[in-house]
């Protein structure tokens, strides 16, 4: 078994990307993943196309991509795991090179969501539940399905609004600072709290916007990084998991269990504590597709106490310098959602992060060496969680 | 109103104007080409669409609209479990057992939560805003379904009742939760 390390990053800016097709958007990504880590298109073994897909006209993404990106003849495939696509992509790459199948993988997570209207985009994701029970009939939505989550926790746990609210603020401030961000603009409590209603209880403000965008992971066997960089960061270890596709059929409505389960197992596989987990990152990013999601992250993740995620956030402990620094790039939030490419996004900021090359602003200490990323799929449908580290894992 | 004349409306609303853009389009530049108001980024606008209605088996489960449509509704049981399926299933796949039973639900239980949908998707915007919620019922399962009530008078816990009703305007029998 290899250790698996990442070699080069790309990423591009987020937004409303009308101004390339699918195909040139990823190159813009894959580019720069490519001159990261000096390596050429015939160094690639594999690659892996994380794009949910739909949103946009090519049906066979991953055959579009690899011949305009000269990835071709080499072999792929086109992945979903809903939003957690991006780090289903990473999931393939990273065994093929622990296994010892491949010495060089290229992920790429794009989304292009902006070539379908918002209403059939918002009837998409709409539609990412159990279809026949819970849409046919009773239309829910996308943030429809979060504020089911939100109500419960306001009535159980005594969250407020402005709890929701302090998220969003966070994740508006640091993405001013960068410069991939889709939304580069600070809000304030007062913008969030007039910000119309999209699914009571969540506003507009608690909501990621629907984005175009693209990121790149070269990911390669420690053999292969030695040779190509002096500062490889390391994928410690992945947990995943599943829910039930009926939102029905989940219990309390208080956190995401696949995120739970996905959590204990990278804990287990990295030796780390989930009491105390927070002690252990320098950093994370986390799944923030609306704000609640962001709150029940710091609990599945072990960083607040089952209840009190809410506190974490209106305490402000998840800014540069408190408790643990979370979506200092903006998050889902601010960046922008493309949806498979979110995952791989995740990953290239937190290795920017451990390598100290953040964008100004969003640049948190770096003490242990260890960041992590969750990536939550659906509404808790999917959930990877994926420990990154400076030092090189004990293969 | 039936589902013909829904989607009438609805064509003329959203589709007879891009077909009438594209038409435009073509007339001018030669080609469907438009430019995106914000960025004026040129777009070429898909002159082949795509509509798409799935046709899904329910023939494993078709009891359950025969009890809907005298009012009833109902959920499945094991026989060797015991486990109680909504939304209703025919295979207990835990103990590889197929051809449950039917229990009549009770209806009755207590709300969990709710939302109250103001953006509705493309296919749901000639409703007025609706509410969903799940509730769970004294068997011990959860149903989602519309809350027909006022929101001013929505609490999480409170009880509520499943009844069976029509869907308006498609007129079609589905079930919704009221206040108890």
């Amino acid at each position: 078994m290899s250790n698996v390390a990442i070699v080069g990053t790309g990423h591009t800016k987020f937004g409303v990307r009308t101004d390339v097709n699918l195909q040139e958007l990823t190159w813009e990504a894959v580019k720069q993943a490519l001159e990261e880590a000096n390596l050429e298109q015939k160094d690639i073994e594999m690659f892996v196309v994380g794009n949910a897909g739909g949103w946009s006209s090519e049906p066979l993404s991953a055959i579009a991509i690899g011949e305009y990106c000269n990835l071709a003849p080499k072999g792929t495939m086109r992945v979903e795991a809903a939003c957690a696509t991006g780090s289903a992509a990473i999931r393939i790459a990273y065994q093929a090179i622990k296994s010892g199948e491949a010495k060089v993988a290229l992920v790429i997570g794009v989304e292009q969501m902006n070539q379908s209207p918002h209403p059939v985009a918002v009837e998409m994701m709409g539609r990412a539940g159990n279809y026949f029970w819970e849409f046919e009939n009773f239309g829910l939505t996308f943030p429809g399905y979060y504020a089911l989550y939100a109500t419960r926790r306001m009535a159980k746990y005594g969250m407020k609004e402005e709890d929701l609210g302090s998220v969003a603020v966070k994740n508006h401030y640091y993405g001013s600072y960068n410069p991939y961000a889709t939304f580069q603009k600070q809000i304030k409590m007062e913008d969030y709290l007039k910000s119309r209603v999209v699914a009571y209880p969540l506003k507009l403000y608690d909501a990621c916007p629907i984005t175009d965008g693209a990121a790149a992971l070269i990911l390669a066997s420690e053999e292969v990084a030695r040779k190509i960089t002096d500062s490889p960061v390391w994928i410690v270890s992945q947990g995943f998991a599943s829910g039930t596709i009926n939102l029905s059929k989940r219990e309390e409505f208080l956190t995401i269990d696949a995120s739970r389960v996905a959590t204990e197992e990278a804990y287990k596989r990295a030796k780390i504590d989930f009491s105390d987990a927070w002690r252990y990152f320098d950093v994370a990013d986390v799944h923030d597709c609306f704000t609640i999601a962001e709150i029940m992250a710091y609990e599945d993740l072990g960083f607040a106490k089952r209840g009190e995620g809410h506190l974490m956030a209106r305490n402000g402990e998840t800014y540069i310098g408190g408790k643990i620094p979370v979506n200092v790039d903006g998050g889902l939030k601010a960046k922008g959602h493309p949806i498979g490419a979110t995952g791989v996004s995740m990953a290239v900021s937190i290795t920017r992060q451990l390598l100290y090359r953040a964008h100004k602003g969003t640049q948190a200490d770096i003490r242990n060496g260890m960041g992590i990323t969750h990536n939550v799929g659906g509404t808790g449908h999917y959930a990877y969680i994926t420990i990154y580290s400076t030092r090189k894992p004990n293969a | 109103m039936g589902t013909l004349e829904i989607k009438e409306k609805q064509f003329n609303e959203i589709d007879k104007r891009v077909l009438e853009q594209i038409d435009q389009l073509i007339k001018i530049y030669g080609m469907p080409i438009m430019r995106e108001p914000k960025t004026n980024n040129p777009l070429w606008v898909d002159v082949r669409d795509l509509t798409q209605r799935y046709v899904i088996p329910i023939g494993k489960i078709y009891k359950f609209f025969e009890y809907l449509n005298q009012g009833k509704l109902i959920g499945t049981k094991c026989p060797k479990c015991g486990t109680i399926y909504f939304p209703p299933q025919d295979d207990c796949t835990s103990c590889r057992l197929s051809g449950l039973t039917t229990v009549e639900l009770s209806g009755e239980g207590e709300l969990l939560t709710y939302t109250i949908i103001t953006v509705k998707p493309l296919s749901f915007m000639h409703y007025q805003d609706y509410i969903v919620g799940i509730a769970r019922l004294k068997e011990g399962i959860n149903v989602l379904a519309w809350v027909n009530e006022d929101p001013k008078n929505i609490q999480v816990g409170m009880k509520v009742k499943l009844s069976v009703v029509k869907r308006e305007p498609e007129g079609y029998i589905t079930y919704e939760l009221r206040k108890a």
